[in-house]
């Protein structure tokens, strides 16, 4: 049995806005094991950014609000912990790297002067030591003349050396966990697969737990070994990465890798998955995704359904599944 | 052989960039440096390559939308490329574009009615309620209803605003229309909806279409034939299947090595290449691929190589493919193997 790092149970997240209440996210439950990489897939709208912050509690309150829930993270309950240790916990047990890196990289700071604070502060060393942490895993993600990089400003780097450079300050202090959000969503394909693979082989090396969010089927299927597919704010399926490609459970799911155009393969027309992504304001009544399902019956819209086991380790949220159909 | 419906030739746009004292230093960013192809009536040209490779330039070269410094364009044999005012208006008609963001793409303070209208109106083809019948039409055509003419844009979803600038580009009937990116800003089962509606449009139709992106799948999904894009040149130009099936440029398979496949049964290791893409600005001698290319020869970092046909309907501008026959030639790459464990393999013979 796994030892369970991450345990999020039930957890709903609001917006209060001008237009309404936003349920961005609800009834979520998600466990990340010690070791694991766990990919979150979904398209926009769906909550995977909202269930990444929320972990480190960086939703803005107002118009935020975690209505709802629990989040253990190592057994410690991380929505009823302090100010001060939440900040000893971000970037030092918990870390998390950014679509953007040029909006997420201080660019008034020189990389060097940024990497040395978060070793700094966490580690209690002094410049010289944090120099040489830094130093060395800017060297361990590949980064050529880690020394010059560390005096320059983030705009003096291009886009994957500054994802680089992210990676190796989020891992510099060797934490338990690493949420990446769209890590590699705004690289040029090339760039995609250096990152990927340094990312790759460092949570293979140190060991640390990923939990790496993507709306790309393809960086999901090479990374990740358990994959939560969301939709709507809720959980729609959770199941090791090759089940899910080779038997997926949710209408949902299966409608997403129809419509992923493939290089390996001909296909005539790609499959759609019918309508649109429902505002969150008035979400759909019962299962969510009802009103796009094309094997939607009776109880769909009015009961939401709960996650049925389907095979081991492989669970579905769709009446399709239990509730004797 | 009937005459392309569009041509490019030598087509080359270079910026200026004033840099230091005294506007000395100045240099230029050669982002396009010498393209040709041909679009044949009905086909899709699919032009694939990263960012600052100078695919969307050549878009808006071939439109008229920037002036090329040097090449010509041809549309029906007719060069465009010196057009000004009412001939270019004319031109213009027939030739459309889509854009890739839905969202700057349309005038939020437009009624759906204005924006795909206004191409009628502009051209003098409609007006009054002849326009808007033909809107109606044109928005029913694009799979959405018609009573959305008298509505805004943030009305509408990101994949139903790129259906309007579909829309608006072929009210006034073109026949040739270019696409750039016009589903990387959309969710995947959106972007499903918009490719197949593109496909569908050509078959009935018969639009020709400069497909741009730089992703590759979506580029298989919609192109006839493909050309790869690398800092302002054209590497490599054939038929999609022959493209996938036996790319010969190290980029066009280092391009597709890197593509991680929706299939964890085909995980394989994706970096082939070292390296950033490199500046525009500063574009390195000889084959501009030659720092970053796996099988680089003394060769390629003197003299640039042409882009030659070394089979039929395959061009590729690559030393070590060049003046050979492909049964023997240069670098044989398997990309069904790519689906395997290992590194693809990769025999290189020498000239």
């Amino acid at each position: 049995m796994e030892e369970i790092l991450l345990d999020i149970s039930g957890l709903s997240v609001r917006f209060f806005t001008y237009q309404g209440i936003v349920k961005a996210l609800e009834d979520v439950n998600l466990i990340v094991s010690k070791g694991e990489i766990l990919g979150l897939v979904g398209e926009t709208g769906c909550g995977k950014s909202v269930l990444a912050r929320s972990v480190l509690r960086l939703i803005a309150d107002p118009p935020g609000k975690i209505s709802g829930g629990k989040i253990f993270f190592k057994g410690e309950d991380i929505l009823g912990a302090s100010k001060r240790r939440l900040r000893s916990i971000r970037g030092n047990e918990i870390s998390m790297i950014f679509q953007e890196p040029m909006s997420s990289l201080n660019p008034v700071f020189r990389v060097g002067n940024q990497m040395m604070e978060v070793v700094m502060l966490h580690q209690r060393v002094g410049r010289g030591e944090a120099r040489r942490v830094c130093v060395d895993m800017l060297s361990q993600v590949k980064m050529p003349d880690p020394d010059a990089v560390l005096s320059k400003y983030p705009h003096e780097l291009s886009g994957g050396m500054r994802q680089r450079a992210m990676i190796a300050m989020e891992l510099s202090c060797r934490p338990d966990l690493l949420i990446a959000d769209e890590p590699t969503t705004a690289l040029d394909v090339t760039v995609q697969a250096q990152v990927l693979t340094i990312l790759e082989e460092l949570t293979r090396q140190t060991g640390v737990s990923v939990l790496f969010i993507s709306h790309d089927l393809g960086v999901i299927a090479q990374i990740c070994e358990r994959v939560a597919v969301m939709y709507a704010g809720r959980i729609v399926e959770i199941s090791p990465v090759r089940k899910l490609f080779s038997n997926p459970g949710h209408p949902y799911s299966r409608g997403l890798l129809k419509a992923v155009p493939q290089v390996d393969e001909e296909r005539e027309t790609l499959n759609v998955v019918p309508g649109v992504v429902p505002g969150l304001i008035h979400p759909p009544g019962g299962c969510r995704f009802h009103p796009r399902c094309e094997e939607m019956w009776e109880p769909c819209s009015r009961i939401v359904p709960h996650p049925v086991e389907i095979e081991p380790g492989h669970q579905v949220a769709c009446h399709l599944w239990g509730s004797g159909k | 052989m009937p005459d392309p419906i569009i041509e490019v030739r030598d087509l080359l746009k270079h910026f200026a960039i004033h840099r230091g004292f005294l506007g000395r230093g100045a240099e230029s960013l050669k982002a396009v440096d010498g393209v040709s192809f041909r679009i044949q009536a009905g086909e899709t040209l699919g032009l694939v390559g990263e960012s600052g490779c100078g695919k969307s330039t050549v878009g808006l070269l071939i439109l008229n939308l920037l002036r090329a410094d040097r090449g010509q364009v041809l549309f029906e044999g007719m060069e465009t490329t010196g057009l000004e005012g009412e001939e270019l208006q004319k031109i213009r008609r027939r030739m459309q574009v889509v854009f890739q963001d839905p969202q700057s793409s349309l005038d939020p303070r437009m009624l759906i009615k204005k924006i795909v209208g206004c191409p009628l109106e502009v051209n003098g083809l409609a007006s009054g309620s002849e326009l808007v019948k033909r809107v109606r039409e044109m928005l029913r055509e694009v799979g959405l209803s018609e009573d959305h003419v008298y509505r805004y844009p943030h009305e509408f979803s990101g994949g139903q605003r790129q259906r309007i600038g579909i829309a608006r580009a072929l009210i006034t009937g073109p026949d040739f229309i270019v696409f750039d990116e016009p589903t990387s800003a959309l969710d995947v089962s959106v972007q499903a909806q918009i490719l197949n509606l593109i496909r569908d449009l050509q078959k009935r139709k018969g639009y020709s279409y400069l497909f741009i992106s730089h992703d590759l799948s979506v580029i298989k999904h919609v192109s006839h034939r493909i050309a790869v894009m690398y800092l302002g040149k054209i590497v490599e130009k054939a038929p999609k299947k022959d493209l996938f099936a036996k790319p010969l440029h190290p980029y066009t398979r280092a391009l597709l090595a890197a593509l991680p496949r929706p299939d964890p049964e085909k995980r394989h290791p994706l970096a082939v290449l070292e390296g950033d893409v490199p500046s525009p600005v500063n574009v390195p001698g000889g084959c501009r691929f030659h720092p970053r290319c796996p099988e680089a020869l003394d060769r390629c970092s003197t003299v640039e190589p042409a882009l030659e046909e070394v089979e039929p309907k395959r061009w590729v501008a690559c030393h070590l493919c060049a003046g050979e026959k492909s049964s023997e030639s240069c670098l044989r790459f398997d990309a069904s193997k790519a689906g395997e464990r290992d590194a693809p393999e990769v025999e290189s013979c020498r000239l």
